[in-house]
C-alpha cells in the first residue's frame, strides 16, 4: 500500500463474508493486487454478504432484500471487486433477475452487474495486469471452481496469472472443472452426498502430487481443504490472490490463522 | 432437514460400493465418448442452438403440430388417442390389449411407459410383459425400477447380471463373457418375442408432416417387438413432436453425440400406419397414444423449457450427485438433473422437494445438455416454490431469517460475527476445527479452518482507520 495515489479506477472492494469471517489475507491480497494493478481501493464498511443463503435456498424475498442492500452500499463505484466467483456471479447474474424488468430496482441491479467484476479476471481481462517480480517455490494445482468457470467463464485468467510467479509450477488436476461438493448449503444440508463428492476430489488432488491447492473461491477451498486435512494430506490450500501477492509463505488455510 | 426416505435412498447407495463402480463403468464411458463425438463436431454449438430452436418453436405452437400429426398419422392408418393422465394411457393400452384378446405383450424400451406405469397396469390386468431391452430384461428379472434413462440396468453390475440370469434363464450357458450373457438373454427372449399378440414401444420423434413414429435402438429389439405382433402400440409424450422429418435428424445427431458418443444408433426406425396391402410384415392396428401427463402444465408454470428434453442421459452423466447416489435415490422414474425438474412435476412436490435442493448448481448439467436446457435455474425455481409453499424444515427458515436480520444491519453484525469468530475459536486445535456444536454437518466428514482472529472489517479498520 503506497502512499502516492495511483491514477487508476475507483474500486469498491467487496470482500465476501466467507473472507470476512473465515480468511481475511484475502481480502489484504486483494487489497495489494488492485493497487498494484493502478486502481484505487476503498472497501464499503457497510457491506455483508452478497445474499448467497438465501437466494440458493429459494427466499427470493430474503434474497430481494440483501441484494438491496449491496445495490445501495456499491451504487456509487465505477468497478466493483469481489475475489471470489460464486459471489460475483451473484451479484452480476442472480442479481438482475430479482427484479422485475422495468422497475427502477431492475436497472440499479442491471447497472450493478456491469460494473461487477470477479477480481482475477478483473486483474486479467480489464487491467491486463499480470504480477512481476513474485516467487514462490512450489508445485501447486488448480481447481476451477463451478460459478466462475460455467457462470463468468473464468479459466484462463488464474492460469495466467500464476504463470507469472517464478519458481511456481502447475500440475493438471484431473477433473479440475468438475464440481467438488460444496454447494454452499448443499455441503451441510446433504452432507454424505458432499463428502462422497469432495472425497474424491480429494484423492485426485493428492494424486497430482502438488503441495498446494490453489482456488479462486473460499468455499471450496475450504470445502477441498478440510477434506484434505481430515485425510491427513500434506497439500494446502490458498486462495490465487494471496499467491500472486506475494502472501503464500505465511500459514495455509487452517494452518492456524 | 431431509426427507427421511430421501435420506435413507441415499444412504443406501452411498454404502453400496458395487454400485459405485457401476455407474462409474457406464457414465465414465459416456463421458469420454461424448466429449470426443462434440470436440469431432465443429458445429456442435451451432447445431446445439439449432435443436434449441427446433424444440422451443414445437413447444410454442404445440396445437398446431399435435392437430397436423393426428391428421397425417391417421390418413396413414394409425389410430391416435389422447391422454391427460397417466391413468388415461393406461387405460386406453391396457383397453387395446384386451380388445385384441392378448395374453401376452412384448415392450421396448419406453421411459414415457415408465413414467405412466404401464408395467404396473399391465400386471393389474393379468397381461404378461416380455421386456425385449436387453437391460430392461435384467431389471425386469430383479424386479427393479431403471436406474437411469438410456442405460436402466445401469446399477447392476456384470457379476450380477450373471447372477440373476443364471437364478432366470432356462438355458444360461457358461455366462463367462458379456457376449454369452446376451445370447442366454436371446435364448430366453426369441421365442417370446414371436409369440406376443401386441407390441408396445415408445418415441423418440413423433413427425407432424408424415404420421410417423422415429424410434432409436442399439439392439433392434424394438423392430421385433414392433413388426411380428398384430397389434403395435406407441406410447409417447406430446412434446415428442418435430414438424418434419429433416428436424427429426437435427435432433437425431444432438441426441445420439450426447447420449453414447456415438455418430447414430444401430437402428433408427420410422413407423407409419399399419401393415398395407402388400407390405410383407408389420401389424394390422397401429395405435398411437399421445400422453400430456403434466406437460400442458409445464408449459403454463414457467417450466417450458424442459420440454425441449431428448432424453439422452447427458445431465445424469455429468452430475456429480447421481454418480455418487445412482438413479434409484431420486425415488421418481426420471433421475438426475433432468428428474429434478421433472419428478416433482409428475409426483408433486410435496415429498419430493429434496430433488431440486440436492444439487450444487455447478452448471455442467447445462453446459452438456444438447438443447440447452438451463436445468440450474429451473431446479431454483422449485427452489422458490417449495419456500413460497412452506415445505422448506422451521430450523432453516428461522435461521435465514436471523441471518438476515444480521446482514441488513451492519452494525449488529459486526459484534455478531466477531463473538462468533471468538466461540468458533473455542474449538479448534492447531488452526482447525474437528467438533463444534450446530457444525456436525460439516465437520463429520471434513475439518473447519479456523476462522481469523479478528474479521477483515475490523483488521482493517485498524490498519486503514480513515479507509
Ligand atoms: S435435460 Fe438435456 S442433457 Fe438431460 S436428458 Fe434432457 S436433453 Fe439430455
Amino acid at each position: 500500500m503506497s502512499d502516492k495515489v495511483p491514477e487508476g479506477p475507483r474500486v469498491g472492494l467487496f470482500v465476501t463474508c466467507l473472507v470476512d469471517t473465515m480468511r481475511p489475507p484475502i481480502g489484504f491480497a486483494a487489497i495489494a493486487l488492485l493497487e498494484a494493478a493502478g486502481c484505487r481501493v476503498e472497501v464499503p464498511r457497510r457491506q455483508t454478504c452478497c445474499g448467497q443463503p438465501a437466494l440458493n435456498s429459494g427466499d427470493r424475498a430474503g434474497a430481494v432484500r440483501v441484494a438491496q442492500h449491496t445495490i445501495e452500499l456499491l451504487a456509487s463505484y465505477p468497478h466493483v471487486v469481489v475475489p471470489s466467483g460464486s459471489c460475483a456471479a451473484t451479484i452480476r447474474l442472480h442479481y438482475p433477475t430479482l427484479f422485475d424488468a422495468g422497475t427502477a430496482w431492475h436497472r440499479r441491479a442491471t447497472d450493478l452487474a456491469e460494473r461487477t467484476h470477479e477480481l482475477l479476471s478483473y486483474l486479467v481481462d480489464v487491467r491486463q495486469w499480470l504480477p512481476a517480480g513474485v516467487a514462490l517455490n512450489a508445485r501447486a494445482t488448480y481447481h476451477d471452481s463451478c460459478s466462475g468457470l460455467r457462470e463468468l467463464g473464468i479459466a484462463a485468467q488464474p492460469r495466467r496469472l500464476l504463470a507469472a510467479v517464478a519458481g511456481l509450477s502447475l500440475a493438471r488436476l484431473e477433473g479440475a472443472d468438475t464440481c467438488c461438493g460444496f454447494g454452499g448449503t448443499f455441503c451441510v444440508k446433504y452432507p454424505a452426498i458432499s463428502d462422497a463428492i469432495v472425497s474424491e476430489k480429494a484423492q485426485a488432488i493428492e494424486a497430482t502430487g502438488a503441495d498446494l491447492l490453489l482456488g479462486g473461491d473460499l468455499g471450496c477451498l475450504m470445502n477441498m481443504a478440510g477434506k484434505l486435512h481430515r485425510r491427513g494430506a500434506a497439500v494446502r490450500a490458498f486462495h490465487t490472490a494471496e499467491v500472486l501477492a506475494g502472501m503464500a509463505d505465511g500459514p495455509a488455510i487452517g494452518d492456524g490463522a | 432437514m431431509t426427507q427421511p426416505a430421501f435420506a435413507a435412498r441415499v444412504d443406501r447407495a452411498l454404502a453400496d460400493p458395487d454400485l459405485k463402480r457401476a455407474i462409474e463403468r457406464t457414465t465414465g464411458t459416456a463421458r469420454s465418448k461424448r466429449a470426443a463425438a462434440v470436440a469431432a463436431w465443429p458445429d456442435f454449438a451451432a447445431a446445439r442452438e439449432l435443436g434449441r430452436d427446433i424444440k422451443d418453436h414445437v413447444t410454442a405452437n404445440l396445437d398446431h403440430y399435435l392437430l397436423t400429426f393426428e391428421r397425417n398419422a391417421t390418413a396413414a392408418g394409425a389410430i391416435v388417442h389422447w391422454a391427460r393422465t397417466a391413468q388415461e394411457a393406461c387405460d386406453i393400452v391396457v383397453g387395446i390389449c384386451k380388445a385384441a384378446g392378448a395374453a401376452s405383450v412384448t415392450r421396448a424400451k419406453s421411459m414415457l411407459g415408465e413414467e405412466i406405469g404401464l408395467p404396473h397396469a399391465l400386471a393389474d390386468a393379468g397381461i404378461e410383459r416380455v421386456e425385449t431391452d436387453l437391460a430392461e430384461h435384467i431389471i425386469q428379472l430383479a424386479g427393479d425400477p431403471p436406474s437411469h434413462i438410456v442405460w436402466p440396468a445401469l446399477h447392476k453390475t456384470r457379476e450380477q447380471v450373471a447372477a440373476l440370469f443364471r437364478a432366470h434363464h432356462h438355458d444360461p450357458g457358461a455366462l463367462a463373457t458379456v457376449a454369452a450373457m446376451v445370447a442366454s438373454a436371446r435364448r430366453e427372449l426369441r421365442r417370446r418375442f414371436m409369440a406376443a399378440d401386441v407390441g408396445i414401444s415408445g418415441a423418440n420423434f413423433l413427425i407432424a408432416d408424415t404420421g410417423a413414429v422415429c424410434t432409436v435402438t442399439n439392439e433392434g429389439n424394438a423392430e421385433l417387438t414392433t413388426t411380428p405382433p398384430r397389434v403395435h402400440i406407441v406410447t409417447a409424450g406430446i412434446e415428442k413432436l418435430v414438424p418434419s422429418t429433416a428436424h427429426a435428424m437435427s435432433l437425431l445427431r444432438l441426441l445420439v453425440r450426447s447420449a453414447t458418443g456415438a455418430e447414430v444408433t444401430q437402428y433408427t426406425t420410422f413407423h407409419c400406419g399399419p401393415r398395407r396391402p402388400g407390405d410383407a410384415d408389420g401389424p394390422t392396428a397401429f395405435h398411437i397414444v399421445l400422453v400430456d401427463n403434466g406437460r400442458s402444465r409445464m408449459l403454463a408454470e414457467g417450466l417450458a423449457e424442459m420440454l425441449r428434453c431428448l432424453r439422452c442421459g447427458a445431465c445424469l452423466n455429468h452430475c456429480v450427485v447421481f454418480r455418487q447416489i445412482g438413479g434409484h435415490a431420486y425415488g421418481g422414474t426420471y433421475p438426475g438433473p433432468m428428474g429434478a425438474v421433472l419428478t416433482p412435476v409428475l409426483d408433486g412436490l410435496a415429498g419430493t422437494q429434496d430433488l431440486p435442493h440436492a444439487c450444487t448448481l455447478n452448471g455442467q448439467c447445462q453446459e452438456v445438455c444438447p438443447v440447452a436446457i438451463p436445468l440450474p435455474t429451473l431446479l431454483r425455481g422449485w427452489r422458490e416454490r417449495s419456500w413460497r409453499e412452506g415445505l422448506e424444515p422451521g430450523v432453516v427458515r428461522g435461521s435465514l431469517f436471523a441471518w438476515r436480520f444480521l446482514v441488513l444491519r451492519p452494525a449488529l453484525y459486526r459484534p455478531a460475527t466477531a463473538l462468533a469468530l471468538r466461540v468458533m475459536r473455542l474449538f479448534a486445535r492447531r488452526g482447525w476445527i474437528a467438533r463444534m456444536p450446530l457444525a456436525g454437518g460439516w465437520t463429520r466428514h471434513r475439518d473447519l479452518p479456523s476462522p481469523a482472529r479478528q474479521t477483515f472489517m475490523a483488521q482493517l479498520r485498524q490498519r486503514r482507520p480513515s479507509a
